[in-house]
């Protein structure tokens, strides 16, 4: 039973179910559930969960109107922060972020923020599928802007330049919007379903979408800036995988993780051949890296069917970037943990099929740069993996593309844009915001970056 | 979507596209590529441009039938729609100074290396075309090719036209004639390329392959196409389609491609059986 400083658990499916499955894994609150939840919060004057949000939800209204079941109140209030809450509930750390902040995280647990913002979007979901029966609103006439990437740093920004009003065209490289969303997160974790609504919403606003427009090469920044377009936001993410520069990484069966993850999430390659697109999960599958996208490649791979999936990571668990939820429900699921281990190499058959992954032992030395302990080889620890399939999860940076073919934007050592605190590039009119900034991060803080850049094109284009 | 224009067999197996898609055609130019995606469930196909036409708006593609993905698209007609076309991806060929040069297609290679001939001898380039089919029924496009190129060598591996033989026996003799050179740009099966790069390597003569490495996105983000050219990791999609043939790893090339041949050859069945009840 729930007391004060216990929380009310969202129900999941049971591991050995989802292991076959790509349903989503927490099953929603049910309205008594919510409530009770709800009202553990203490209502505090200060709210620090606020400062948690980097988009400051106003946590505790929307809250409050939840314990008194104002359902439309509290999604209007999260709405006025966060046009994708379905989304963010889901995915946002809220563990590192508002939840932390929570005066009851100190003597119990935390209030589930994240649970009850899912709760209150996904309630909002009907009424939103039903608004999309009605033609898009015009917006003939009014200034352009241009939005590049259709992300969570894009859709935030189109938002709010739609409301500002203008005349917002989204240019989206893949052929289906949303970015990470679409490609990168699995279904599992955020059911394409709701990214459709969130797009389908979007368009309806009036915001203009052109898929298969990559830009750097369908069209330059320059271009548009030429044509009608008054301000441009770019939103291209860090798409560019990292691969570790080790001998055999080009083998057969050797993934990025985006590769790995598009074929599933975007083309559908666990549906195979009812979509065209194949992958291959093999029967010990291996994955490199500890952060989230790991974990969403090493629990993809159990539900396609491997029968070991390793997850190969240099430090220990505790340093592991992913969130603590993931962890669990892939431990749960069946993963297993290879901590202290780092792969040197990469070994195939006469075929070129990988077969097996040569690693090395790790020990945690000094702490390096971020703070966490610094992994150092244990000489002479060489050992392998059996392997058919590995996929190699170490992070992403941006692609150059935007940048080579933008002269007048100045990037970083890293190859991210350089913006001031409005968010405007070094070449006017151009604003920048999400991963492309500040390499590879969250969804709510891209969210938050295109909003401010939003508001910041909108003064810019007021004093033209 | 994007409007099939027109399409027909070019040749046994081998199929002509010209597709509606205006944006694309404004920035087109040769030795680029397209990303096809024929339906909501279909693959993302790389296709080399085999011309284009900006008054038009459209762009045209050649391709072989192999897998079910090609098949598919093949089956598409005049008036029906593609769900998807990016494009143009990859980097043109750029003319370099050369005042020599030599084009070489293998089959299907041929279509891609027009526009390139096309290019090089509106710029007053002296073009050789050589090009070279299985026999006389899988020819196309070399009377295209003939109105853009000063010289024209067909090789047929039966000798049904022309040469019997390989292009790389034409390459060879005008090398050993000690014709002029300037650069080899040579575009077709991964086995012929190499073949073309290890008869020019000795002479040291510049030499240009464009690759069909395997693609997902076709915008560098996910890696499948990657290559090793002088050592070090490349993307065909972002880097590439062409390399100095010299530097290219093919057996890693061709390794590669043979990634999904078991699951391709099951699907092509299955589609083909579908298709034919």
């Amino acid at each position: 039973m729930s007391d004060r400083f216990t929380a009310i658990h969202m129900k999941e499916q049971p591991a050995e179910d989802r292991r076959k499955n790509f349903s989503e894994v927490p099953c929603g609150y049910t309205e008594e559930e919510a409530i009770l939840e709800a009202n553990r919060c203490l209502q505090c004057k200060n709210a620090p969960c606020i400062e948690g949000c980097p988009v400051a939800i106003d946590i505790r209204s929307f809250i409050g109107h939840l314990q008194k079941r104002e359902f439309d109140k509290a999604i209007n209030k999260i709405y006025e922060a966060d046009i994708l809450p379905c989304v963010t509930g889901r995915v946002c750390p809220q563990e590192s972020q508002c939840q932390a902040r929570c005066v009851l995280d100190k003597k119990g647990d935390a209030v589930s923020i994240g649970s009850l913002e899912r709760y209150v979007a996904d309630r909002d979901l009907d009424r939103r599928r039903e608004a999309l029966k009605d033609a898009p609103v015009d917006v003939s006439g009014k200034t352009k802007v241009a939005v590049i990437g259709s992300g969570p740093a894009g859709i935030a920004c189109a938002a709010d330049l739609n409301r500002y009003g203008y005349d917002v065209t989204i240019f989206e490289a893949f052929h289906k919007a949303g970015g990470v969303l679409t490609y990168g997160i699995p279904e599992f974790r955020l059911p394409k379903a709701i990214v459709d609504v969130e797009i389908n919403s979007l368009v309806q606003t009036g915001v203009k979408l052109v898929p298969n427009a990559l830009t750097g090469r369908s069209f330059t920044i320059d271009e548009l800036m030429a044509e009608d377009y008054k301000a441009v936001f770019v939103g291209s993410g860090a798409g560019l995988p990292q691969f570790m520069n080790i001998p055999g990484e080009n083998l057969n069966n050797v993934y990025s993780a985006n590769e790995f993850l598009t074929r599933v999430n975007l083309m559908k390659a666990h549906r195979y051949p009812e979509y065209d697109t194949p992958v291959k999960h093999g029967k010990n599958c291996a994955v490199i890296g500890g952060g989230n996208v790991a974990l969403d490649v090493a629990r993809t791979a159990i539900r396609l069917g491997s029968e070991k999936v390793y997850l190969i990571y240099r430090r220990s668990q505790e340093e592991m970037p992913a969130r603590h939820e993931e962890i669990r429900h892939a431990l749960e699921e069946g993963m297993e943990l290879l901590a202290l281990t780092n792969p040197v190499a990469y070994h195939g058959d006469e075929s070129g099929f990988l077969e097996k992954i040569e690693c090395v032992k790790m020990e945690l030395g000094e702490p390096d740069d971020s703070g966490r302990r610094r992994p150092i080889v244990k000489e002479g620890s060489n050992f392998f993996i059996e392997a058919d399939v590995c996929v190699v999860s170490v992070g992403s940076t941006p692609n150059p593309l935007i940048a080579m073919t933008t002269p007048l934007l100045e990037t970083t050592k890293w190859g991210t844009i350089k913006v001031d605190d409005n968010g405007m590039t070094t070449m006017p009119g151009v604003f920048a915001g999400g991963d492309i900034v500040t390499g590879a991060a969250t969804v709510i803080t891209a969210m938050g970056a295109g909003r401010t850049a939003a508001a910041s094109m909108h003064e810019y284009i007021k004093k033209l | 979507m994007y409007k099939i224009i027109e399409k027909y067999s070019l040749a046994p197996q081998i199929e002509f596209a010209r597709i509606k898609a205006p944006m694309i055609s404004k920035k087109a130019e040769p030795g680029q590529f397209l990303i096809v995606v024929a339906c909501e469930k279909s693959e993302r196909i790389p296709l080399t441009i085999a011309d284009f036409d900006r008054e038009e708006g459209s762009v045209s593609i050649v391709f072989q039938k192999m897998g079910k993905g090609t098949h598919k698209i093949a089956d598409f007609k005049a008036g029906e729609s593609f769900h998807a076309v990016l494009g143009p991806q990859g980097n043109p060929t750029e003319i370099e100074g050369e005042k020599n040069i030599v084009v070489i297609g293998g089959g299907i290679g041929v279509a891609p290396v027009y526009p390139i001939a096309r290019k090089f001898h509106e710029n007053g380039v002296h073009v050789t075309s050589i090009i070279g089919y299985r026999g006389k029924d899988f020819l196309f496009w070399d009377d295209k090719l003939a109105a853009v190129s000063n010289e024209m060598k067909i090789t047929t591996n039966d000798g049904s036209v022309g040469h019997k033989g390989f292009v790389t026996d034409v390459l060879q003799q005008m090398i050993d004639n000690k014709e002029p050179i300037d650069r080899v740009i040579a575009i077709g099966p991964p086995i012929m390329m190499k073949a073309v790069a290890d008869v020019t390597r000795p002479h040291g003569i510049a030499t240009t392959v464009s690759l069909n490495s395997l693609m997902v996105c076709g915008m560098g983000m996910c890696g499948a196409c990657r290559v090793t050219v002088g050592g070090e990791v490349k993307f065909t999609c972002m880097d590439g389609p062409e390399f100095d043939a010299h530097k290219v790893d093919f057996a890693e090339l061709m390794q590669r491609l043979g990634m999904y041949k078991d699951l391709e050859k099951d699907a092509h069945d299955e589609y083909k059986g579908d298709s034919n009840e």
